[in-house]
């Protein structure tokens, strides 16, 4: 290896993806954002900007409905209480929403399952055209990776989104999608083996995988999934006193380390 | 009334004053007491060691963690994290986004914070050992799945666009080093560097020394790749400072060197009535 590489893109970025041609057009993956997208809504055009491609209407409906039933607006979910902690302490609104939406790109919850998930759902769709059994599909994956994302709920704990969400899919046409099938499938068997059913992040990987997204766009897509939830959660806290969300006394620091010692 | 929440620490502390729970009146690190012992004895690498580690450092330790801090302090304005924060800068954006900038992208995986993450990963595999290092170091990086973080593209602690060491790296090395930690791991890449390099194909870079430095302070991962990202702030914070002073229009701009490989052409702008421009 060596530095040419630096050399020759010194000066030089080739694209497709787009150019601003200031007080002239714009240009978005080889359309103008001003004519040929006029037509598009925000919604549409963001995931044109991520994929290059147009989604079907009822496409569209489900992709938006998979955010706008997602964002919550409930300060104890952990970007929102980051928003509203922003907003307590009299942040701009800018940094708050930010700081929330990084917060979301977790591995107990958000970005890393949903992206896991839809990358699995990708590969078992390919095992299944080979032959291979839902159940092999599965233990192949815990066996490999110790988990399968998107599954674990104990049986008493109901993800409330995901028969409001399998509603919508089969409302609008996508209720026999291979993975979307393959989802329920797999929620069986684990109900069954392990009793533990799907959540919703099953549910968004499968549609992701059915409706063509690659890991990176899906990935990109549902970065913005809770963000609705955020500034609700940062205006009520701009609008109560400064420093009274949820404010933490000393005790309820629970210390369970070292004794007091002289340095 | 619901539960009281509590916030779980096996490292810090708080008492608080007579008259109001919210106020504290003592606090302790790891036990010391933090606005007594630590604010009159400590130096400010000796309070971060303990923070981290639970422990006071040697004199060695906190010197390294020191020299190693310097040598982190600024990237310099070429480096993708202070450019991201300089963007903030010009723009006179709120400071913390300059420096929430810096992290995202000093956070990355060529030459970032995870790229650390994962070096220290092969420092706990591979130790002073140089055919498992080779093993290693020849591994292809693992594609099966996908992650948020994308696969490696290069070997991680080395520069695919380097030619060789650059000098400040075996500056930096050779004065790390130095210091008698009574931790082979320094030394020994300062003595196998070469070799490594011979096997990769081109130079380390600047994370493989944080990596191994932080790794032979006896901090785990996690403590490196924190760190990593804490001690490269101060020249993107000062860097973003600057071009608000030196202003937009010293500032690059890359437009010209953005080459459309697929324009439509220009379509024009629609005449409007009572628009005059």
């Amino acid at each position: 290896m060596s530095n040419k590489l630096l050399l020759k893109s010194e000066d030089k970025l080739e694209t497709n993806m787009g150019k601003a041609f200031l007080k002239e057009r714009v240009v978005m993956r080889g359309k103008d954002l001003h004519h040929d997208l006029a037509d598009m809504d925000w919604f549409a055009t963001h995931l044109f900007s991520i994929t290059g491609r147009r989604f079907s209407a009822n496409q569209l409906e489900l992709l938006n409905y998979i955010w706008s039933s997602t964002g919550y607006p409930d300060a104890s979910i952990w970007p929102n209480n980051t928003a509203a902690l922003a907003g307590s302490v009299r942040s701009t609104a800018s940094l708050a929403m930010a700081a929330g939406l990084i917060n979301s790109e977790a591995t107990l919850f958000g970005g890393r399952p949903l992206k896991r998930t839809q990358d699995f759902f990708l590969r078992a769709r390919k095992m299944r055209t080979e032959g291979i059994s839902v159940k092999d599909i599965v233990e192949g994956e815990i066996k490999e990776r110790g988990v399968i994302f998107g599954y674990g709920r104990p049986l008493a704990s109901i993800d409330e989104r995901v028969p409001h969400t399998l509603l919508k899919v089969r409302e609008l046409g996508f209720g026999e999608g291979e993975c979307v099938r393959m989802s329920l499938e797999i929620n069986d068997y684990l109900i069954e083996t392990r009793k533990i059913a799907m959540n919703i992040v099953a549910l968004d990987g499968a549609v992701g995988a059915d409706f063509g997204f690659t890991p990176e766009e899906f990935h990109l897509y549902m970065n913005l999934c809770f963000y609705s939830g955020q500034p609700p959660c940062y205006l009520d806290a701009v609008e109560k006193p400064e420093g009274s969300f949820f404010p933490i006394r000393c005790e309820s620091i629970s210390y369970s380390g070292k004794g007091r010692r002289s340095w | 009334m619901s539960k009281q929440q509590v916030y779980h620490s096996s490292f810090w502390e708080e008492v608080a004053e007579d008259d109001n729970p919210f106020a504290t009146q003592e606090a302790y690190c790891h036990g010391y007491n933090v606005y007594e012992d630590i604010l009159q004895k400590a130096t400010w690498f000796e309070y971060l060691y303990v923070m981290f580690k639970g422990e006071k450092p040697t004199e060695a330790q906190a010197k390294l963690l020191e020299k190693l801090a310097i040598a982190l302090a600024n990237p310099g304005p070429r480096e993708a994290s202070v450019r991201a924060a300089m963007n903030g800068g010009v723009s006179k954006a709120a400071h913390a986004s300059s420096l929430m900038a810096a992290l995202a992208v000093g956070a990355g995986q060529y030459g970032g914070s995870h790229e650390v993450y994962i070096v220290h990963g092969l420092l706990s595999k591979c130790g002073c050992d140089l055919e498992t290092w080779r093993e290693e170091l020849l591994r292809p990086s693992d594609k099966s799945f996908a992650d948020i973080w994308l696969p490696m593209e290069h070997v991680p602690g080395f520069d695919p666009n380097g030619e060789k060491t650059p000098t400040v790296l075996l500056n930096i090395l050779d004065e790390l080093v130095k210091i008698e930690l009574g931790h082979a791991q320094l030394t020994w890449l300062k003595e196998n560097r070469d070799e490594l390099e011979l096997i990769v194909g081109y130079p380390m870079s600047i994370t493989l020394i944080a990596a191994t430095t932080l790794y032979a302070l006896g901090f785990d991962e996690h403590q490196a790749s924190m760190l990593f990202l804490i001690l490269r702030l101060p020249g993107a914070a000062v860097h973003a400072l600057e071009q608000r002073d030196v202003g937009w229009k010293r500032f690059p701009f890359y437009s010209e060197s953005i080459q459309l490989m697929n324009d439509p052409g220009d379509k024009g702008l629609p005449v409007v009535e009572g628009l005059n421009l």
